[in-house]
């Protein structure tokens, strides 16, 4: 019986700034179905906060209810975390975000966490800017409760019982880009060149980057007639362009194929270097992406990539020009500097 | 990028790194499990089919599965496989019932061995249950050859070896003790259908240097030295020893020299002391003893006071090695005197054939070796085959034992009027799942770190009082069940189908050891650029797959997978499994030279 991972590595593991392998930003063994996309998009997170030496201790793991929400138990066992109430996600990751803007927040949802019970709130936490990484694993359906079609499920697809979906679905990122969100982007679990490149590349951004990750359920949506099967994925999944994720201490160097690509520096000072595949792609404008992502829906293709990114974007503390320091780390009489202020205040109202 | 041909065992034999190792490619993992399962008897039984002599070999065997085992890649020290065949030995139950049965009617073909040493005693036992007469000759008045004469009590208790040689004698071997064959010729006209030349190395090297012809008998070879002993020629020696020599016949030589009363006895050694011959368990149990181990010297002269003995003369040297890692001895110029009044010298032991007539159609080579049929080990006489030391100059008794399968197989195939060569048929194989439920393994999946066991040992001032006091206990079964815990299973593989991976790269995540990759085909080195660990152990197998629905491949480099079954079990289609290696015919697996 083996619930536990064996502690042995690999003896010539890569190792990053901080001394630390991958297997150090890990966390428990998954309980999730065998060969569940969630899986390897806990492995992407891990990979990518491996190879930026993030300090586990510096995350906030926080999430919602469902298979997706289950896994943040799996990657950075050794960072914060909040399990919380289902679609109250935003809400959760606000208020800690508000307390102490210095962590960075990972946060993971579902189809049915953010696109159904927790939808309002999902609209307003892109609306807020928050600064965090908001990660949907979208399998169209709900696993925990046995398959049912999920609202972002196709229409007219049948679900594993032969239920049809009756509904349009909703399209998480056409929704965040309509609500101004900064870095916007599509990816799929089985493809962790493009999802890891992407997932560091909304750790490094400043204000909402929003991922949806399209991530097969083996066990209730993948079989013939889905839209969200490892094989169906495979076959129908298509990109505006390659991004590549340039660390900020890496020497840019020139290479002949430079007229394809674009870079795009990001907050922190990192690259974000995009090379075109396709002549319409452009990363700079969101109306032009919401297009481009239903044209190629119409053509029963899922587009991936990077979407749209606002390199230069504000993000709530900004917009509402909070103090600089978070206010975790205030001392109690600045926080809360007693009555004498407070009657200025009052005063000054009168 | 070539797919890895798995339609043979030789793949799946060469992850099972300790079998692969072993020249008689026993199956290691299978009968450490069999000890887990406090099954000793039939830990025995797989033994005692691939190794002829588990009490023996669990003392005394060379150990290179050891430095190959897999646990040894990834923790400090390797399984004690050695110590844990001595395990099924010591604990096992009678095993005479499950012998093999000897056929009353002989299939009328008549088999010669000549010496009665593990080679000879392997191709009686592997011969005598097909039917065939074997005539055993043997010069000494027992059966053993060096595995009695060379190797010390203290280390092999002689009922141990006797009990495991009984097994043999007992199927009816027709035994010649004391009588020394002096001319093959005469014998390949008696009427035999097949000889086998078993003789080993029996003729200790010299050091002529001067004061060698004064030194009478107070200077003796080591073998001879050993065999005097263990036959009870010599009961005791004088008070001041010298050895020379670093192998384990030097050891042996130095231990048993203290054991017989020597109160000073030094061991001179030209190398270093790393680079010495013997095993590193064999030097440190000499200098747990109290013995000087000195390297670095090379011998000079023997001093000779008065027409005797009185000691040696050496100059210290330094091992100097030149571009090509070839060693060269550079004397530092500093002079030693060590006294002694006898020396033992153990630098080497030659084979000797000066009753082979050379015009009998027997070929020798230019170290005077037998031309030999890598394959077959059989002569240019095509009635005369040869096998262990006499074979290929001194080895261990492992190797001997592998010869001793490969020439069963030729004298059989032989003596059937077929070709040893040609009509030799190769082991089938079996891979057998071992899937008990979603996360339930036939086998003890789960590993942990956990350092080896040292074995017990009678106290160091103790065991130097008497020659037939073994020094080492043996592990008792608590112990033994911890060690055999540590062993791998790399006999149960990863087993990879294509047609049923979805590609959801679970399996590549879940690893803990980074094993698995699926990646873009490309040529090799492209391919390994895009492994998790680029770095390559380039001694381990990579097991490559076709082209995958998505046109990337599967590979999975073998080395440090800890079969742990994770991949297996997180695989929700099944194209992982972990089956158990089956070689219908380990005999038929060993081919060619010594350590193949």
């Amino acid at each position: 019986m083996s619930f536990i991972k064996s502690t042995f590595k690999h003896p010539r593991l890569p190792k990053n700034d901080l001394g630390l392998t991958y297997r150090d930003y890990e966390g428990a063994l998954s309980t999730l179905c065998a060969g569940c996309g969630h899986d390897a998009l806990t492995s992407a997170i891990v990979q990518a906060c491996h190879e930026l030496s993030i300090e586990p201790h510096k995350v906030a793991k926080i999430s919602g209810i469902g298979c997706s929400s289950k896994a943040p138990n799996y990657f950075l066992s050794k960072a914060h975390g909040f399990n919380s109430v289902h679609g109250r996600m935003p809400s959760v990751a606000t208020g800690a975000n508000l307390a102490n803007q210095e962590l960075l927040y990972l946060t993971m949802s579902g189809d049915g966490d953010s696109a159904s019970i927790g939808f309002g709130q999902f609209a307003h936490v892109v609306r807020r800017q928050l600064n965090m990484v908001y990660m949907v694993a979208n399998n169209g359906v709900y696993g925990l409760t046995k398959g049912q079609l999920a609202a972002t499920a196709d229409k007219g697809v049948k679900n594993k019982a032969g239920d049809l979906s009756l509904f349009s679905d909703i399209d998480l990122c056409v929704m965040a880009l309509q609500l101004g969100a900064t870095f916007v982007a599509r990816s799929f679990s089985g493809d962790k060149k493009q999802l890891v490149p992407l997932i560091k590349a909304a750790i490094s951004h400043k204000g909402f980057a929003f991922i949806d990750i399209v991530s097969p359920c083996v066990t209730f949506n993948n079989h013939n007639g889905s839209t969200r099967s490892y094989d169906y994925v495979h076959d129908h999944i298509t990109t505006g362009a390659v991004a590549d994720f340039v660390p900020v201490k890496t020497e840019i160097t020139s290479n002949a194929q430079e007229g394809d690509c674009e870079d795009v520096c990001l907050h922190d000072g990192s690259i974000m270097r995009i090379k075109k595949l396709n002549e319409d792609y452009n990363s700079h404008n969101a109306s032009k992406a919401i297009m481009a992502i239903e044209q190629h829906k119409s053509q029963g293709e899922i587009l991936t990539g990077l979407f749209y990114l606002e390199p230069t974007a504000s993000d709530f503390h900004d917009i509402n020009d909070t103090c600089d320091t978070a206010l975790n780390k205030l001392e109690q009489e600045v926080l809360c500097p007693g009555n004498r202020v407070l009657s200025g205040i009052n005063e000054s109202f009168r | 990028m070539k797919k890895t041909d798995t339609s043979h065992y030789q793949h799946f034999l060469n992850v099972v790194d300790c079998q692969q190792a072993c020249p008689a490619h026993t199956p290691v993992p299978e009968y450490i499990r069999l000890i887990a399962e406090k099954r000793y008897t039939d830990a025995y039984l797989v033994n005692w089919h691939s190794n002829v002599f588990p009490g023996v070999l669990g003392r005394v065997c060379d150990r290179p599965c050891e430095p190959a085992c897999r646990r040894g890649r990834v923790e400090e020290s390797p399984v004690a496989i050695c110590r844990l065949k001595r395990v099924a030995s010591d604990h096992k139950e009678d095993i005479s019932p499950f012998l093999p049965k000897i056929p009353r009617n002989k299939n009328g073909k008549r088999v010669a061995l000549i010496g009665a040493g593990p080679t000879s005693m392997t191709v009686a036992r592997n011969l005598l249950p097909l039917g065939y007469d074997v005539v055993l000759f043997e010069r000494d008045s027992k059966a053993g050859g060096m595995m009695r004469s060379q190797i010390p009590a203290f280390r092999l208790p002689e009922t141990v070896l006797d009990e495991e040689l009984n097994y043999i004698i007992e199927m009816g071997l027709e035994c010649h003790f004391g009588e020394e064959i002096s001319s093959l010729e005469t014998l390949l006209q008696a009427n035999f259908d097949a000889i086998f030349v078993g003789t080993g190395a029996p003729n200790g090297r010299w050091l002529k240097i001067p004061g060698h012809e004064q030194g009478g008998d107070k200077i003796q070879t080591g073998i001879n030295f050993l065999a005097n002993v263990s036959f009870e020629h010599i009961k005791g020696v004088p008070d001041k020893v010298i050895v020379l020599g670093g192998g384990n016949t030097a050891m042996d030589c130095c231990r048993t020299a203290k054991r017989l009363g020597a109160k000073e006895v030094n061991v001179i050694v030209r190398s270093s002391y790393e680079a010495m011959k013997a095993s590193p368990w064999e030097k440190d149990d000499a200098v747990a003893e109290g013995i000087a181990l000195l390297p670095n010297y090379s011998p000079l002269e023997y001093i000779i006071t008065d027409g005797k003995l009185t000691g040696m003369k050496f100059e210290q040297v330094e091992s100097v090695y030149d571009n090509m890692g070839n060693r060269c001895l550079q004397p530092t110029g500093e002079v030693l005197i060590v006294d002694g009044d006898l020396v033992l010298v153990a630098v080497g032991q030659d084979t000797s054939f000066a009753w082979i007539e050379r015009d009998i159609g027997i070929e020798f080579n230019q170290w005077q070796l037998p031309q030999l049929n890598k394959k077959s080990l059989q002569s240019t006489h095509p009635k005369v085959f040869f096998g262990g030391d006499a074979a290929f100059g001194p080895k261990n008794i492992i190797s001997a034992v592998a010869n001793g399968h490969q020439v069963a197989i030729s004298i059989d195939l032989f003596c059937q009027n077929a070709d040893p060569v040609d009509e030799r048929s190769d082991s089938s194989f079996n891979l057998v799942s071992q899937k008990m439920g979603i996360h339930d393994w036939s086998y003890q999946s789960v590993i942990d770190h956990q350092q080896r066991n040292l074995v017990p040992h009678v106290a160091w001032e103790e065991a130097v009082k008497q020659l037939s006091t073994e020094v080492e206990l043996g592990f008792d079964e608590k112990l033994a069940l911890e060690e055999a815990s540590r062993c791998l299973n790399c006999d149960i593989h990863t087993v990879f189908s294509e047609s049923t991976c979805i590609e959801c790269s679970a399996c590549e995540d879940v690893c803990p050891m980074d094993c698995i990759n699926f990646i873009e085909e490309a040529n090799d080195g492209q391919m390994v650029k895009q492994f998790k660990v680029a770095e390559l152990n380039k001694e381990q197998p990579l097991l490559i797959s076709a082209p995958l629905k998505t046109g990337h491949v599967m590979v999975k480099d073998e080395d440090v997978c800890l079969h742990c079954g994770l991949c297996a079990e997180r695989c929700p289609t099944g194209a992982w499994d972990m089956k158990k290696l089956k070689l219908n015919n380990t005999h038929a697996t060993i081919k060619g030279g010594v350590n193949s």
